[in-house]
């Protein structure tokens, strides 16, 4: 179809072997195409996802009169899945570091944190996302919840982290429809890492720390220690920080972004196992607005997200500016109390 | 990560006096200028472009507006580099006709922005260099104006400017449409005339400080009762 080609979008349900029952309409496709996509790779293990193969990069985007209107580098598993089978033909040698350089700057700049203690775990954010020197949005959300019981802080370009975890998202909830339980936050952890190893050297940028609940089913419940099926579940919080260079560490206290150093000095300071939550929140707090008051790169609001057995809760968000002021005030109060000799 | 300054302010002309040798190189992008502007209301939206199209010190067009019909509930302004423009909005509209005849139904602004994220990521290493503005109804009828950067990360706001001069107007919007940095002020909602006024001034001052805004104004409003299109003429200097 002309439409198609223009698109490259193909209609490669033809092209899939299994799953005959998707084939043919579109009408399911964006809904179900992530599955034949998954097929595509034509193996037989019951859990597979997508590795969007790095053909792409050998493939020079500039070689006069071969170029399609749409770039075959769409080889990426996105929403629908937009894969070329008839590759260019290059004929070129190519490196496939070469990039082409972009006449914009890309979002950057953050401060997320998050840390494990009693009452389960705690992520924070500010709400900034700078583009080289403007602030291209006040208010982004840099906390994407990814199911009901996993968050993930992003900290990096907010193209690719947005996309990422959209595509961890969906890949989490095929995990839980074919095995009939959620996937744990340190097999989260992998698959990310997995999904971002062919992009390893290329200019995307992802820095997340997944926070969540691991216990599976709801009858589950507290009892970590008793283990009703034959598979050894662990059952509690947990902590990952993934990043696209290929780290994958696990920990009960991380802080990513431009203003982490400032964050981590509070955290540091305070943060241990037997925090109430809301010692716990206004630790957080206290650091994300430490890190605001002296990273350019951070400001604006707060976002703080507590995940616990029952699922993650948001507080609301709070704008800084008005802490500022009121620290302000306190200050002046305590050097007029000095002033005149009080203690 | 790619440092902004190795690539020179996109659009401006670089400095008119030798530097040193300098290595050409053939650039697949270029900037036409051009500013895009959104607002979302109660039950309407309004997305208004200016018309000049030009690249370097020279003017292409004075005819050549930035905002696009997509649906009868959904216009998109794409200002950057017009090749990349036009190309885009080609493949929304061809995938726009796909979900229509295999969904039977129109798509509704929140899935053409979710659909648009995608193509602008598909190509994330060679992007499309546009900087996107939808505006438009979302399903109960409320104004609804979602913004992008060029690889496709996006997010609903209440209003947005794009484009060359959107490091002047959005402060501006911001403080107008926003009522931020002022205190004791009614938070009066948008009233429709308001907001059509309001762009046009908007403009207006963005064509005196940006020299890549100017000539003509459009503003397409969209209301449950259809699109209407405005063309304002603004300094052709």
């Amino acid at each position: 179809m002309a439409l198609q080609d223009l698109c490259n979008f193909q209609d490669f349900f033809q092209d899939s072997l299994t799953k005959q029952s998707f084939s043919g309409t579109f009408g399911k496709s964006t809904a179900c195409n992530y599955v034949s996509s998954s097929s595509f790779r034509n193996s037989t293990s019951l859990f597979r996802f997508y590795i969007p193969v790095a053909e792409y990069l050998d493939e020079s985007p500039i070689q006069f009169g071969q170029i399609s209107t749409v770039q075959s580098s769409s080889a990426f598993s996105s929403q629908d899945s937009i894969l070329s089978s008839s590759s260019l033909p290059t004929s070129l040698p190519f490196a496939s570091s070469q990039s082409v350089p972009l006449p914009f700057p890309m979002s950057h700049g953050t401060t997320t944190l998050a840390f494990m203690f009693q009452g389960g775990v705690l992520a924070a954010a500010d709400t900034r996302s700078s583009c080289s020197g403007l602030v291209a949005c006040p208010a982004s959300q840099k906390i994407l919840p990814i199911h009901s019981h996993l968050v993930g802080t992003t900290s990096g370009t907010s193209a690719d982290c947005a996309l990422w975890k959209r595509i961890l998202a969906r890949e989490l909830r095929l995990y839980q429809l074919r095995n009939g339980r959620r996937l744990s936050t340190r097999g989260a952890a992998k698959l990310l890492s997995h999904m971002l190893h062919p992009f390893k050297g290329t200019e995307l940028c992802v820095a997340a720390t997944l926070c969540g609940w691991d216990g599976g089913e709801v009858d589950d419940g507290c009892h970590a220690g008793t283990e009703t099926d034959l598979r050894a579940s662990f059952s509690g919080p947990g902590l990952f920080y993934v990043c696209s260079d290929g780290t994958r560490l696990q920990g009960t206290l991380f802080s990513v972004g431009s203003g982490s150093p400032y964050a981590y000095s509070i955290l540091d300071q305070g943060v241990r196992w037997g925090l109430t939550v809301d010692e716990a929140t206004s630790i957080a707090r206290e650091a994300v607005y430490r890190a605001t008051h002296r990273d350019a790169y951070s400001g604006n609001c707060v976002d703080i997200y507590h995940i616990t057995s029952n699922g993650w809760t948001r507080r609301s968000r709070e704008d800084l500016k008005e802490e500022y002021y009121r620290e302000k005030e306190r200050k002046e109060k305590a050097n007029i109390g000095e002033y005149f000799g009080e203690t | 990560m790619l440092s902004a300054q190795a690539f020179g302010d996109p659009g401006k002309m670089k400095d008119y006096h030798y530097t040193g040798p300098v290595e050409h190189k053939f650039s697949p992008y270029a900037f036409n200028g051009g500013t895009v502007l959104a607002v979302a209301g109660e039950d309407f939206a309004i997305v208004a472009s200016d018309t000049r199209l030009s690249e370097g010190y020279s003017i292409h067009s004075r005819d050549s507006p930035k905002c696009y019909k997509l649906t009868d509930t959904t216009v998109i302004g794409c200002s950057g580099f017009h090749g990349d423009c036009l190309t885009l909005t080609k493949i929304i509209d061809a995938r726009l006709k796909m979900y229509k005849h295999s969904n039977n139904k129109m798509m509704t602004s929140g899935a053409i922005a979710a659909m648009l994220s995608t193509i602008l990521y598909g190509r994330r290493f060679f992007p499309y260099y546009v900087y996107n503005i939808i505006g438009g109804l979302d399903e109960e009828g409320k104004g609804a104006v979602y913004s992008f950067d060029p690889v496709g990360s996006y997010q609903r706001d209440t209003f947005k400017a794009g484009g060359s001069a959107s490091a002047m107007l959005q402060p501006l919007l911001d403080n107008q449409i926003g009522f931020k940095n002022m205190e004791g002020v009614q938070h009066v909602p948008l009233s429709q005339d308001k907001a059509v006024q309001l762009v046009k001034d908007v403009f207006i001052s963005a064509a005196e400080r940006d020299v890549y805004t100017g000539d003509a104004l459009r503003v397409c409003i969209i209301t449950k009762e259809g699109i209407t299109e405005q063309t304002v003429p603004l300094r052709k200097d």
